[in-house]
């Protein structure tokens, strides 16, 4: 399933891509984190603590508006993203940086 | 040799300043990585073109960087610094036990001869391994499961392993310190360790005297003098010229012994550098005036440096891996502030000049001869 994905400047930087890339993508957010470390393995461990598998705490997931950061990774993503009308936000927090 | 690069890591990205044998044009190139905190820049001394850097930052985490010409292009490498075993508890800023936790990598340290080696030394203070080229890292745990791990705690800027001193003659010889539990040394490649703070005295722990527990900012050592360490603690200069077995302060004159990196010219392992700091409030030098100091006799002893340095209205702080020299044959000695200035002196720091000004606060300043 195609998925579209918006990266922030630093992960753009790091996997040398445009802002918005398209995954091959199980349809939640362990699928398509999965799907971005194997297609540019550069960005292991940048989203996700390799050791603890837990989303790193400046990190937020946004789509349709709405925060998805808290929802469980296995949990489905909104069907307008699913369609593909709407991207996956991968987002530095605001306090970061 | 021809010319000099210096590798600068700044709190927002890598700069790569190159020059010929005089020192006196610099080309400036980056920012590399821009965004990222790069605690450290380091060449391997085997092969000048190979060049490895951490940038790290609070969004992201740790990434680590391999160049492999001389700094024109990076590739990711491994960035997993995963701890070898369960990990135990250290204590925390308020004397709480806080279990270990990889936040970045502070310093890394190409081997003397092996390409593909590099030590790194991490916060929560561990060191790790790499022999396949930055590929995977590997801890080294015995370090991190010594006996007095429990009393070791962080400085202000975290509880990180901050030096690594390597040997020539010996690569299973290693001299670390980590801030603030002190230092460290293994004679079997990191299979074993064994403080090595006798004589050291600090106020913050409740044993001044203690085995552990001492901020050791910064280790320098001469390769033709292996058994000679020259030290600068949170206070106090020290040396030792048994290893690390004893310590003695030789701070002498100093306007001040707080400060945080210590260097030794490149042809006289008797010449010390420091850069003296008000205080650990103050983090800016003595007067508003910015002086390096230099001893020839090891210690005790110490004249200011000043020409080319300003000497009014400076409040800048010069972080413990910011100063470094390079081999030519006057020694060349430089530093980075957190003001965004590398300095250089190309006469072993009789004279000064700004390389550049204004870069995000220096982090660390290597120099390696091309």
């Amino acid at each position: 399933m195609s998925i579209r994905v918006v990266l922030p400047a630093h992960l753009r930087q790091l996997a040398h891509c445009d802002r918005e890339i398209t995954l091959d993508s199980e349809p939640t957010m362990r699928g398509v984190i999965d799907a971005l470390e194997t297609s540019y393995p550069q960005l292991r461990g940048t989203i996700r603590d390799p050791a603890t598998d837990r989303r790193r705490s400046f990190v937020r997931f946004f789509a349709c508006e709405e925060d998805l950061s808290h929802e469980p990774l296995d949990a489905p993503l909104p069907g307008p993203v699913v369609e593909g009308r709407e991207p996956i936000l991968i987002v530095g927090a605001m306090a970061g940086g | 040799m021809t010319g000099v690069r210096v590798l600068v890591g700044t709190r927002k990205g890598a700069f790569v300043l190159t020059a010929d044998g005089k020192r006196t044009e610099w080309q400036v190139d980056g920012p590399h990585f821009p965004g990222w905190e790069v605690y450290h820049v380091a060449a391997s001394p085997i092969d000048p073109d190979l060049i490895w850097a951490a940038p790290s930052g609070g969004w992201f985490g740790q990434v680590i960087q391999r160049s492999q010409d001389g700094g024109r292009s990076w590739d990711a490498v491994g960035n997993e610094f995963r701890y070898a075993s369960a990990v135990g508890e250290h204590q925390w800023y308020d004397g709480t036990l806080r279990p270990w936790e990889f936040t970045r990598v502070w310093h890394l340290a190409p081997s003397l001869t092996d390409r593909d080696v590099v030590h790194a030394g991490v916060q929560d203070a561990a060191m790790f391994r790499t022999s396949d080229g930055g590929a995977t890292w590997e801890e080294l745990p015995a370090l991190r499961e010594h006996e007095s791990g429990p009393k070791w705690q962080p400085g202000a800027g975290g509880m990180c392993l901050h030096t690594i001193v390597l040997y020539p003659d010996n690569p299973q010889r290693m001299t670390i310190a980590i801030s603030a539990a002190g230092v460290f040394t293994t004679e079997d490649g990191g299979a074993s360790w064994r403080p090595r703070n006798q004589g050291l005295l600090s106020d913050g722990i409740p044993s001044p005297a203690a085995e552990v527990g001492h901020c050791v900012h910064n280790l320098a050592m001469h390769p033709s003098a292996p058994e000679t360490l020259f030290m600068q603690k949170h206070w106090d200069v020290m040396r030792s010229d048994d290893g690390g077995g004893s310590w003695r302060e030789i701070s002498g004159n100093l306007p001040s012994d707080f400060g945080f990196p210590i260097a030794v010219h490149a042809h006289e392992p008797e010449t010390v550098y420091v850069v003296p700091i008000t205080s650990d409030s103050h983090h800016f030098p003595p007067e508003g005036k910015l002086r390096v100091y230099r001893s020839r006799t090891g210690g005790d002893e110490w004249e200011p440096l000043t020409s080319g340095l300003p000497q009014e209205n400076c409040y800048v702080d010069i972080l413990r891996d910011a100063m470094a020299v390079d081999s030519l044959d006057e020694c060349g000695i430089y530093f980075g502030t957190t003001g965004g200035q590398v300095y250089a002196s190309a006469d072993a720091g009789d004279t000064w000049n700004a390389i550049v000004r204004d870069l995000p606060p220096v982090l660390s300043v290597e120099v390696q001869m091309l």
